[in-house]
């Protein structure tokens, strides 16, 4: 090996690196251990402990003697300044700062890093700065009380998991970085790995002030001016000096999950918070959040990215959990860690639905990891509300007991589509082990927030047990609505399950598909984890056959209900002469105004196209539908919308946000009854969606529909009671909720089921209109 | 499903275009460039009254012997154009809605970012990754 030229500090500080390796004490050779220990404590990547190690020739002598030791060191302060190892670099670069290695957590250490790389001239404020090799002076100094406090450190780093040899880092930065630290409550560390600088930083800021042994003088001549200099800067500063101690540090705990918060990081992360939003319930703007970040001075890209991880709700504005999750990223990110591609589950924000002032607990199916733990302390510190768009995930159970008594405002709240809109959204991220993501309809009626959380509760409680929450239902049920009730029990008795509601049964696919065609779509988590209460059964085989047989066996369903119901659409119950029965069927689909041309001539090809099995039950429900509008129209109407009244408001809401498909197909049956004749082509869609749906109501021959009309007035029935019940028992909560949440569970399984019937729908469309062509050219649009 | 995924700025130039059978990249790239035409023409045509209820979904923009294009207008006139193979017949209208539905979704966190700015090229991995899970569906 060529000569190795070593200042005097060098000198002494590699030789006591050697003696600290020197656990055989034989003055000449460093045991590989405790040498490789001490190079991973130098926090370099392994290749280049590697190639540090062939170029100073351990490699090639199979150990460490001290000249090879020597050049090793040099060679990773080489690599710590980033410059790139070659071996004339050993010499030819000048004033390169002495090796860094993680430090041990103790006092004895920073001092060390005190005496060995003072350095009198380096104030400049800026991350990863390497101190100069200190002067002769300090030098001098430290290697006095240095070799007292060698023997304590050896002795302390026999037992420290990294090998802490000499300083940490910078003073000369560190100090004031620190010592910024400090002030920002428990300085920013920001991984697991970067736990360390934390109680490095307090002993340090106590070893600044009160350490007068040595070197300090130098340095309390210095911390300050650069202590105020940068005290002035905010994050980028913070930041950069948190990541250089955090470079340092990384190797120390890589065991631990990267992405955990610590509590000094959070808090931390929350006092930067503030700084931009002084009321931690509120969120940052992104524009706000976009300045801060962009200080972080990543790269735009990865910032993007870090904000598509961390924006959970997708509203553009980041929640103090949010920000959190945001900042820990960037920290990792400016620390060397690849950004994940989904958030980890620690950094997932507990999602609060803040407009309602409750917290709304979501079963966390993502293993509960501490960083969660850590989370649930934030209710205590946010509780009510946080981001008013953040509808709560990921809490863990023992949050639902805390917020039980938060329901309560549930149904007080007006729930607005934008705390919905974002359950979707953030439901299918927030449970990637779920496969099944129920499209729960979120509505704005808190109904369906209590059936969510009664999902929830009941998904948490008693996993094992689905059938108790149907059971309690039913009483409730008959309370309120004889006829829904009969329908309900009958509906969601699991035992019956089958038998039952056989619209009710969800069809996870296409729940699945539903959830993610709707984003107004909430609540899908709950729906994941509890599992329906009647298994799925196998429904594309009810569709059409098998389901006249279930429908069958409801022709008991009263209430609105007239004549034989029994055909499921698509094939509609038969009903009387055909006129426009193809019709409202037809128009089923999704684009209901498109084909609203079509739906007044395609009617009237029904009668003469008889290719279709399900002509008849189609006649039978355009005559049902016809006569109803035309006769019965106003009796019926003013039936269900009694029935419906108590929450005719959130039906209508439901209506016209649940389920688009059942919208659709309800905005193309009023069209084509409303106008036989003269139909205008695209009447206002949502006023006409209501009217719709409460004629779907109407027509008893549509199973779903009433049951549905049954399910959602006992829903909507037992929304008044829930308020009441809310001073009073929190079981009854519970069970109303329960309640609310099998109703839900049961109107997503109508909806799959509607949807199914929909594309089926869609065929005989498709067909009809080329028959309509061919027959009518003229008026095809 | 599709072949190719295009999401077009209200300028008319595009802002992601990605295809799977990546070999055949420039006729793709044609096609939706030639599909931007019935785009406009169905978008006028939908009349100026009308444009609040206009549909957002456009429907089958034109068919070749090969594929048909399907055509997606934003309000904010940003256009999802969605090509996908002829052979694929179950492919049916509401599955290509629920796909660009999907897009719009998608379109809409990408916008939300402060990051982003409004007619750069997305560069979003999870916005990739949904026009993956659309596309893949062929292979």
């Amino acid at each position: 090996m060529e000569g190795l030229t070593l200042s005097e500090a060098e000198q002494r500080y590699y030789c006591d690196l050697f003696s600290y390796c020197d656990t055989e004490s034989t003055k000449k050779v460093a045991p590989n251990g405790r040498v490789l220990e001490l190079f991973r404590a130098a926090q370099l990547p392994s290749e280049v402990v590697l190639q540090i190690m062939e170029l100073c020739g351990a490699t090639r002598l199979g150990y460490f003697g001290r000249s090879q030791f020597y050049i090793a060191l040099k060679l990773v302060a080489v690599a710590q300044s980033g410059l790139p190892l070659r071996v004339e670099s050993l010499n030819t670069v000048k004033d390169l700062p002495l090796p860094r290695f993680v430090g041990p957590k103790n006092e004895q250490e920073l001092r060390h890093t005190a005496l060995y790389s003072s350095d009198a001239d380096n104030s400049t404020p800026y991350s990863g700065v390497i101190p100069p090799p200190p002067g002769r002076v300090q030098v001098k100094k430290g290697s006095v009380s240095h070799d007292a406090v060698q023997q304590r450190t050896s002795t302390d780093q026999q037992e420290s998991t990294s090998p802490v040899v000499s300083p940490q880092q910078s003073p000369p930065t560190s100090p004031h970085t620190w010592r910024k630290h400090n002030r920002h409550p428990s300085g920013g560390n920001n991984d697991r790995p970067l736990a360390g600088p934390g109680p490095f930083w307090a002993p340090f800021s106590e070893a600044q002030p009160g350490s007068s042994a040595t070197g300090d003088p130098i340095w309390s001549g210095h911390s300050p001016p650069p202590h105020q200099e940068n005290w002035d800067q905010t994050t980028v500063r913070t930041v950069a000096s948190a990541t250089t101690a955090n470079e340092i540090r990384r190797q120390s705990s890589s065991y631990d999950d990267p992405w955990k918060i610590t509590d000094e990081q959070r808090q931390y992360y929350v006092n930067q918070f503030k700084t931009i939003q002084p009321d931690l319930n509120g969120f940052i703007p992104g524009s706000a959040a976009k300045e801060f970040f962009t200080k972080s001075k990543l790269p735009i890209l990865e910032l993007s990215h870090i904000w598509e991880l961390s924006d959970f709700d997708k509203d553009g504005a980041l929640t103090l959990d949010e920000f959190c999750a945001a900042f820990h990223l960037v920290v990792a990110r400016k620390n060397g860690y690849d950004l994940p591609e989904k958030l980890p589950e620690s950094l997932m924000p507990k999602l609060i639905d803040l407009e309602d002032t409750t917290v709304v607990p979501v079963i966390s199916e993502v293993g509960d990891q501490s960083g969660e733990i850590g989370y649930s302390s934030s209710p205590a510190e946010a509780p009510p509300s946080k981001s008013p768009s953040m509808p709560s995930l990921n809490q863990t159970w023992p949050e639902l007991n805390q917020s039980s008594e938060q329901w309560e405002t549930f149904s007080e709240r007006s729930s607005s589509s934008q705390t919905l809109t974002q359950f979707d959204s953030n439901i299918a991220p927030a449970d990637p082990d779920t496969a099944i993501v129920h499209p729960v309809p979120i509505r704005m009626t808190p109904s369906k927030i209590h059936m969510q959380e009664m999902e929830l509760k009941r998904t948490g409680n008693d996993l094992a047990n689905p059938t108790s929450p149907l059971l309690v239902k039913p009483p409730d049920l008959s309370e309120e609505n004889n006829v829904s009730s009969s329908k309900f029990v009958a509906g969601n008795t699991v035992a019956d399950g089958y038998s039952s509601s056989d619209s009710y049964t969800s069809d996870p696919e296409q729940i699945g598909s539903t959830v993610t065609r709707q984003r107004s779509h909430s609540g899908t988590s709950p729906e994941n984890t509890a599992p329906p209460p009647p298994p799925p059964r196998p429904h594309p085989s009810h569709s059409r056959s098998s389901s006249l047989d279930m429908n069958r066996s409801f022709t008991v369903t009263p209430g609105q209900q007239q004549a034989g119901v029994v055909a499921y659409p698509p094939a509609v119950p038969p009903r009387p002469p055909p006129s426009q029965g193809v019709g409202p069927h037809v128009h089923r689909p999704v684009d209901a105004e498109s084909l609203i041309a079509h739906t007044s001539t395609s009617p009237q090809q029904i009668p003469e196209q008889p290719n279709f099995a399900d002509f008849s039950q189609f006649e039978a429900f355009a005559a049902s539908s016809v006569n109803e509008e035309e006769e019965n129209e106003i009796e019926t109407h003013s039936e269900v919308l009694q029935v419906e009244k108590p929450s005719d408001s959130a039906g209508s809401l439901r209506v016209s946000k649940t389920d688009g498909r059942v919208e659709d197909k309800a905005a193309a049956s009023v069209p084509v009854n409303a106008g036989k004749g003269t139909t205008p082509l695209a009447p206002p869609p949502k006023p006409i969606r209501r009217r719709l749906k409460s004629e779907d109501e109407l027509r008893p021959e549509v199973e779903e529909h009433t049951q549905k009309t049954g399910v959602i007035a006992a829903v909507l029935a037992s929304q008044p009671s829930i308020p009441r019940s809310v001073g009073k028992d929190k079981k009854a909560i519970q069970a109303s909720i329960r309640r609310n949440k099998e109703t839900n569970t049961v109107l997503a399984r109508l909806n799959s089921e509607l949807q199914q019937q929909l594309k089926d729908v869609l065929e005989e469309r498709i067909s009809l209109e080329v028959q309509l062509e061919q027959l009518r050219p003229f008026s095809h649009l | 499903m599709a072949v190719c995924v295009a999401v077009i700025a209200k300028e008319n130039y595009p802002l992601y275009i990605r295809s799977i059978p990546t070999e055949n990249e420039l006729k793709f790239h044609y096609t939706v460039h030639t599909s931007l035409d019935v785009v406009d023409e169905k978008i006028s045509a939908m009349g100026k009254a009308l444009v609040d209820q206009r549909e957002l979904y456009l429907g089958l923009l034109y068919p070749t012997e090969d594929y048909k294009v399907y055509g997606y207008v934003t309000n904010s006139k940003v256009k999802f154009v969605m090509v996908v193979d002829s052979s694929n017949t179950a492919l049916r209208d509401n599955e290509i809605r629920s796909m660009f539905r999907k897009l719009h979704n998608s379109y809409t966190d990408v916008m939300c970012n402060p990051f982003y700015n409004p007619g750069d090229c997305i560069h979003s991995r999870a916005f990739d990754n949904m026009v993956t899970s659309m596309m893949m569906q062929v292979c």
